[in-house]
């Protein structure tokens, strides 16, 4: 009977858990995703929006820095498909990249770096489809040419400089590229302990003069400046042009738990600085060398350098269409705040200054601030659109905020999945933004994929904005890790398809089979091949042990898609060659016996017997 | 005898201004075929949806893509063990360039002379003209599908490459069509055989009486 009761009782309690469960669980979703998935003709909507049919192409080249994989990755938007890779500061076996002598040269000892800004070439402040600049961690910047997508010249690492992420932020015609100190040190470098921080060391803004011509990127000059960290940048244009705007963090000038350390003041600052005006000290032969650089101190030269101080801890810095808008994300507080070029030029005229750092004059912000937008938590960057749209990255809210600029108003936010970084519009920093199309380059994608295992990639939403709402249209999983991408008009990129022949002036190439073949030098072995369907012309050759041999191969295809390898068993080779190219690579043949080498790269039906030997006596 | 006599009576005649204008207009059309292709082969593969393209010149052969495409024509063939298909292998390169000059000169000899029988003479040439060329143009395809490699990578049976027309060779869809040159030298022929058709039904128009009036005084 007792054991009936203690049943009955234990019902009870069941049924009433189950009651008090139906009416009062925890919701499964936030309220604020309701909503659920989009309806059903939203989808279909968005599909064909980003469908590009087998066979058809893309609109927009995306150009999407691959972070600390050192490479940029290319996208055709709007079908987010990656058609290709650049490897810009890492070796690439798949187009042996870091390889053959040219590219090994330029790495140098470094096979690794940290991309960050994709920066395409400009003319008047629109993209101009000639080059791609990215800057690295390691004091570098890289140039790509948009004729044939390849790395062609790495700067650096530069001196004085330490963790160049403020970079590389093209000026409208493409004078300058830019970089700057993210971790202050010693200029010139020595051992100071970092207690001494706040007074020895210093951060550094370079500029990187670009040859109007041919690209090739020389460092120009240097600026001193106080250590704070240089986080991002954007060269001013149109009203603004002239001028370059880099965010910083840390002017506290805190060391150890930078988290806590450098989150202390509610405004940092915004550096503006005036190159054309540094151009002229340069030019009057203002500065002081230092480790081979003309680097000028702003105390000695006044008016080089103003400090606008932005709330708090600000990281993109952004210069509207028009040039007089200037647009600082606090990514710690939940406003990005717009200054004006003409208040801030202003400013500088009457002296209406609250202060200095280093001698630099900082301006009264209540002077130069136009608006504080409340887009939301954790602004990080804004792009821009047509019709003074912007658009503002919300990390901590996980959200692209939409507004506009003039009058201010925040009118629609777009959930991104997850934490948005940079955001990049369709022609987005440029002085005529597209619009159409706008890509949230996530850092996290907590599996709205096929789980790959911990590392995870990384999501590019594409987002369309050619409407009041904007609309999530795709999801992309990205190479780690975009930073920052660029999107320019398909048409305004013309690349080569071979390299023509007339246009090889390799010292080593050799076009005709009859003149391929091996010279000897002393030690040194030159081997001249010729690669075509479907031989690897000389089909073997023979060394000595210890000699120093070249291995110069040519591509004698002029048909498009015609690649060939050169790769060579256990010696570390591997060259892949375009139609029209000639590759050198060279070594010491240190292992003596037979070694295979082949064409790696599938080119033909009879590409299994593109091979032959080296004989290492 | 009679019948000689008269058909050398009808050579001597002159042939009248209409008559050398059509020579004239031949002898122009014959003069494009410099600047024009005679012939062209195009083949298409999955690989290759825009197609190789080859054109054929009296003097030349021009690869399409820039001269590319001839070299990739040559890059495939040579998989199947076919020669180069380089200006050096065509002798007729050499000498029909100047053959159909000595045409065009001998056409205007007509038209200058006036005379039937220097019409009925490069009438007469120039269809033997023709017709060696077609000969010639189909043996050359012939050896070129024939002549291939013992030792190639990929042995195919001798074909016949198309030579009007279109046919599937391997995975090559290859056609085969004159191009404006012939059609120029086409419309030559016509002219010219126009010309003599022409001249000779004028000849039997005023003939008659002639014929008629000689039996009747002999």
């Amino acid at each position: 009977m007792e054991s009936q009761r203690l049943h009955a009782w234990a019902r009870v309690l069941i049924l009433a858990a189950a009651a008090a469960a139906a009416t009062q669980c925890t919701p499964s979703r936030p309220a604020s995703r309701a909503g659920g998935a989009a309806v059903q003709s939203d989808l279909a909507v968005a599909a064909q929006a980003t469908y590009v049919a087998p066979g058809d192409l893309d609109q927009y080249y995306m150009f999407s820095s691959g972070g600390h994989s050192g490479q940029i990755y290319v996208y055709g938007l709007p079908s987010m498909r990656h058609l290709s890779t650049i490897p810009v500061f890492t070796p690439y076996p798949a187009t042996g990249y870091g390889f053959d002598d040219d590219s090994k040269k330029m790495l140098g000892e470094l096979t690794w770096g940290d991309a960050h800004h994709p920066a395409l070439s400009e003319t008047k402040g629109d993209y101009d489809g000639r080059w791609l600049f990215i800057n690295e961690m390691n004091g570098r910047i890289a140039r790509i040419d948009l004729r044939d997508f390849k790395t062609k010249q790495i700067l650096g690492p530069i001196p004085n400089l330490h963790g160049n992420h403020a970079s590389s932020f093209v000026t409208p015609n493409s004078e300058y590229a830019m970089m700057a100190t993210r971790f202050s040190r010693p200029v010139p470098n020595r051992p100071v302990g970092v207690d001494r921080y706040a007074t020895e060391y210093k951060g550094i803004i370079a500029g990187i003069k670009i040859d109007p011509a041919s690209g090739e990127m020389s460092l120009a000059w240097q600026l001193l400046m106080p250590p704070f960290d240089y986080d991002l940048g954007d060269a001013g244009k149109n009203a603004s042009d002239g001028w370059m705007f880099f965010t910083s963090y840390n002017t506290e000038r805190a060391t150890g738990k930078l988290e806590v350390t450098a989150s202390q003041r509610d405004r940092d600052y915004i550096a503006a600085v005036d190159w054309r005006a540094v151009e002229r000290a340069v030019a009057s032969g203002a500065g002081d060398m230092i480790d081979g650089v003309r680097v000028i101190d702003p105390q000695k030269v006044p008016g080089l350098v103003f400090l606008m101080p932005c709330g708090k801890s600000p990281h993109g810095v952004d210069v509207a269409p028009n040039g007089n808008w200037i647009v600082g994300s606090g990514k710690l507080q939940g406003v990005t705040t717009v200054f004006n070029f003409e208040k801030v030029q202003t400013a500088i005229k009457n002296k209406d200054f609250t202060g200095e750092e280093d001698g630099i004059p900082v301006l009264k912000y209540e002077s130069i601030k136009d608006a504080e937008v409340p887009v939301g938590l954790g602004p990080l960057h804004t792009q821009f659109g047509t019709d003074d749209w912007a658009y503002t990255s919300l990390f901590v809210d996980s959200a692209i905020a939409k507004w506009k600029l003039g009058t201010w108003e925040v009118v629609d936010k777009a959930p991104m999945s997850y934490s948005i970084g940079h955001l990049a519009a369709a022609e987005g920093d440029t002085v005529s933004p597209d619009g159409n199309y706008l890509v949230g380059l996530n850092k996290l994608s907590h599996g709205r994929h096929l789980s790959v295992g911990p590392s995870q990639p990384e999501s590019s939403q594409l987002l369309d904005i050619t409407e009041e709402k904007m609309k999530l249209l795709y999801d992309a999983f990205t190479e780690p890790e975009p930073h920052y991408a660029q999107i320019i008009k398909a048409d305004k990129v013309k690349p080569i398809e071979v390299y023509p022949k007339e246009e090889n002036k390799h010292p080593l190439a050799v076009w005709d089979i009859n003149q391929a073949g091996v010279t000897r030098q002393g030690n040194r072995v030159t081997v001249k091949m010729v690669a075509v369907r479907s031989t690897l012309t000389p089909t073997d050759f023979e060394v000595a042990a210890g000699d120093q041999v070249t291995v110069a191969v040519t591509n004698i295809e002029q048909t498009t898609d015609e690649l060939h390898g050169f790769g060579l068993l256990d010696y570390n080779i591997n060259l892949v060659i375009d139609p029209g190219e000639t590759k050198t690579v060279t070594f010491t043949a240190k292992k003596s016996g037979v070694f295979a080498f082949y064409c790696t790269n599938f080119c033909s039906a009879l590409h299994q017997e593109m091979q032959g030997y080296m004989v290492v006596k | 005898m009679q019948r000689l006599a008269r058909t050398n009576r009808f050579l001597d005649q002159t042939i009248d201004v209409r008559t050398r204008l059509m020579v004239l207009v031949a002898a122009a059309l014959l003069l494009a075929t410099y600047f024009l292709p005679l012939w062209n082969l195009t083949m298409f593969a999955p690989q290759y949806p825009d197609g190789l393209r080859l054109d054929i010149y009296s003097y030349t052969l021009v690869g399409g893509n820039n001269g590319q495409d001839i070299k990739e024509i040559n890059v495939l063939n040579h998989y199947i063990g076919m020669r180069d298909l380089v200006n050096e292998e065509f002798t007729e390169f050499q000498w029909m360039p100047f053959v159909i000059g000595a045409l065009g000169l001998l056409m205007l000899r007509a038209v200058v002379h006036a005379t039937v029988a220097a019409l009925v003479d490069v009438t007469m040439l120039f269809v033997y003209f023709g017709a060696f060329s077609l000969w010639s143009f189909g043996y050359k395809l012939y050896r070129y599908g024939h002549d291939l490699s013992p030792t190639a990578a990929v042995q195919v049976p001798p074909f016949m490459p198309p030579m009007f027309g279109g046919q599937q060779i391997a995975n090559f869809e290859v056609y085969s069509y004159p191009r404006a040159a012939s059609y120029a030298m086409a419309g030559t022929i016509v002219l010219l055989l126009a010309a003599l058709a022409w001249t000779w039904w004028q000849a039997r128009r005023a003939a008659p009486r002639d014929a008629i009036a000689g039996p009747a005084a002999s």
